[in-house]
């Protein structure tokens, strides 16, 4: 074990990975957490089809795929935020719409231009090859970033997730910490979507905080659990994809489902022990 | 001394007026409850003292001693609370957002606040129980002892009965009138529960789309609507 451990980080771009990837696992725990029991996941989803877009945009440019994409995934959540508040088109429906929609561009902009099919794989699954020491340096800033801002708002971040109307009665602008939670949404999953890929950042969201909140009681316990249980999945996901040359973005993504029926399973348990 | 003074109040939907020509006034220590039939505006101007929702005519004139963001406030339940993980102790002090001001933390003052009010409504014990768990009574109190958190004057509640079974419904109105008589916190109800709002209210506005009532509730007991409100439900 300590042979493999020593051998994964004698790479550099292995030592980047797990560095990105923990910073990106650290704060797309912390926020999944709000994001699930506001109910918008599948924001996050929207987003990240709405990066592949802007990823496959910037490569066509040949510009800095970060910088890119950043913007515009950004001004999305904004959007996606507005749509689901107050629109015709709700929630769910817009979400679809703008992600299939990002799919489908980024897909054509790719096609236009010949001989991207590698670079198109690694965008939709995530390769770990593809973090340049640019991309690492800019990745470490912004995590940095989003895990600040979710300690100083921590608590009215709360607020705003457990009680909207009441947070806005009592005069907390709901309206900023929604963008603020819609932008670090966007951070994240701009940061994650390199290593992860399109298709499967969103899990890094979801599945911590909903296999945290199987066991934890209290809103502090659940999202430092959900911070634990994803740095600890991303871990052992990236040691089996170095072991068995599996694609980081999934093992990290099954290990996050193994340890959501674990946690289920002694639920389910425990239930069971007060019952009798 | 007038907490909430209302002149000419109306509120608009998508340029449809839901309820207007509202004037009444809110006293220190007022026990105001607000009836009516479903959909006749009793929310929508509970919203607008909250400034939630915008007047469309006229104006809510607070006192100086009350800031807007002082008003305590028991929503109706939403869903995102009924498997929502956290601790009673979390809920209650999240009520004392408002005191913290630009601080990021709660500090020793606000947890003594959350605390105490958690004592005035019996739910010390439940501390560190997680709020889903909880049955609908003792929710209803968590979400009581949060608004008392948010206030020191008044509080506005929306049906808080709602859902709840008769004996757990009295108590809790036993608890709010409590709150009035014994803490001097003014109290302004929504209630459909009409045999209870005229054993607690010391004031009534009766609302259908506009004012028909606002006095006392002896007042109202006398006049032809509260007669007639009042009798339907016999």
């Amino acid at each position: 074990m300590i042979n493999i451990l020593r051998e994964m980080f004698s790479y550099p771009f292995m030592a980047r990975a797990v560095l990105v990837g923990t910073l990106v696992a650290l704060c797309a725990s912390l926020l999944g957490v709000s994001l699930v029991l506001k109910r918008y996941a599948m924001i996050g989803d929207g987003l990240s089809h709405v990066g592949f877009g802007a990823l496959a945009v910037a490569a066509v440019l040949n510009a800095s795929p970060m910088l890119v994409s950043i913007p515009i995934v950004v001004i999305s959540a904004f959007l996606l935020l507005r749509l689901s508040e107050n629109s015709k088109i709700k929630g769910d429906a817009a979400i679809s719409l703008i992600s299939t929609g990002a799919l489908a561009i980024g897909v054509m902009v790719i096609s236009m231009s010949s001989g991207m099919n590698t670079d198109v794989n690694n965008y939709l699954f995530g390769s770990i090859l593809s973090m340049s020491q640019s991309d690492v340096n800019l990745s470490i800033g912004l995590s940095i970033v989003v895990i600040l801002l979710f300690i100083l708002f921590y608590n009215r971040i709360f607020a705003v997730t457990f009680d909207e109307t009441f947070a806005k009665a009592t005069g907390t602008n709901v309206q900023i910490f929604n963008m603020i939670i819609a932008l670090l949404t966007a951070l994240v999953i701009v940061v994650g979507m390199r290593m992860i890929g399109a298709l499967l950042i969103t899990s890094l969201i979801v599945f911590p905080a909903l296999t945290s909140m199987r066991l934890a009681k209290r809103f502090i316990t659940v999202t430092v659990n959900s911070a634990i249980i994803s740095v600890i999945c991303l871990w052992i996901g990236l040691i089996i994809s170095y072991k068995y040359s599996t694609p980081a973005g999934a093992s990290i993504v099954i290990c996050n489902i193994v340890a959501f029926i674990i946690y289920s399973i002694i639920e389910k348990i425990k239930e069971r022990v007060i019952k009798e | 001394m007038s907490l909430i003074t209302c002149k000419n109040l109306s509120f608009e939907y998508d340029g449809i007026a839901v309820v207007k020509d509202i004037n009444f006034d809110v006293t220190d220590g007022d026990y105001l409850c607000i009836v009516g039939e479903n959909g006749t505006g009793k929310s929508t101007l509970i919203k607008g003292l909250l400034r939630l929702k915008k007047p469309f005519q006229g104006e809510i004139i607070l006192n100086q001693e009350l800031a807007a963001n002082q008003i305590g406030y028991l929503p109706q339940q939403t869903i995102i609370q009924a498997d929502f993980p956290a601790s009673v102790f979390e809920v209650v002090l999240s009520g004392c957002l408002n005191n913290l001001g630009f601080k990021p933390f709660y500090t020793g003052k606000e947890k003594r606040l959350a605390k105490e009010n958690m004592q005035k409504l019996g739910i010390n014990h439940l501390k560190n129980d997680c709020y889903r768990d909880l049955s609908g009574g003792q929710k209803q109190r968590v979400l009581l002892a949060r608004a008392l958190c948010a206030t020191k004057k008044i509080i506005v509640l929306d049906e808080p009965a709602a859902g709840l079974d008769p004996i757990v419904t009295n108590e809790l109105y036993e608890l709010i009138h409590n709150i009035n008589s014994k803490y001097g916190i003014t109290i302004v109800m929504v209630s459909h529960d009409i045999k209870a709002t005229l054993r607690y209210a010391s004031h009534i506005l009766h609302l259908h789309n506009t004012q028909l009532f606002f006095g006392s509730t002896e007042e109202y007991l006398q006049s032809e609507v509260g007669r007639k409100f009042v009798g339907g439900y016999e």
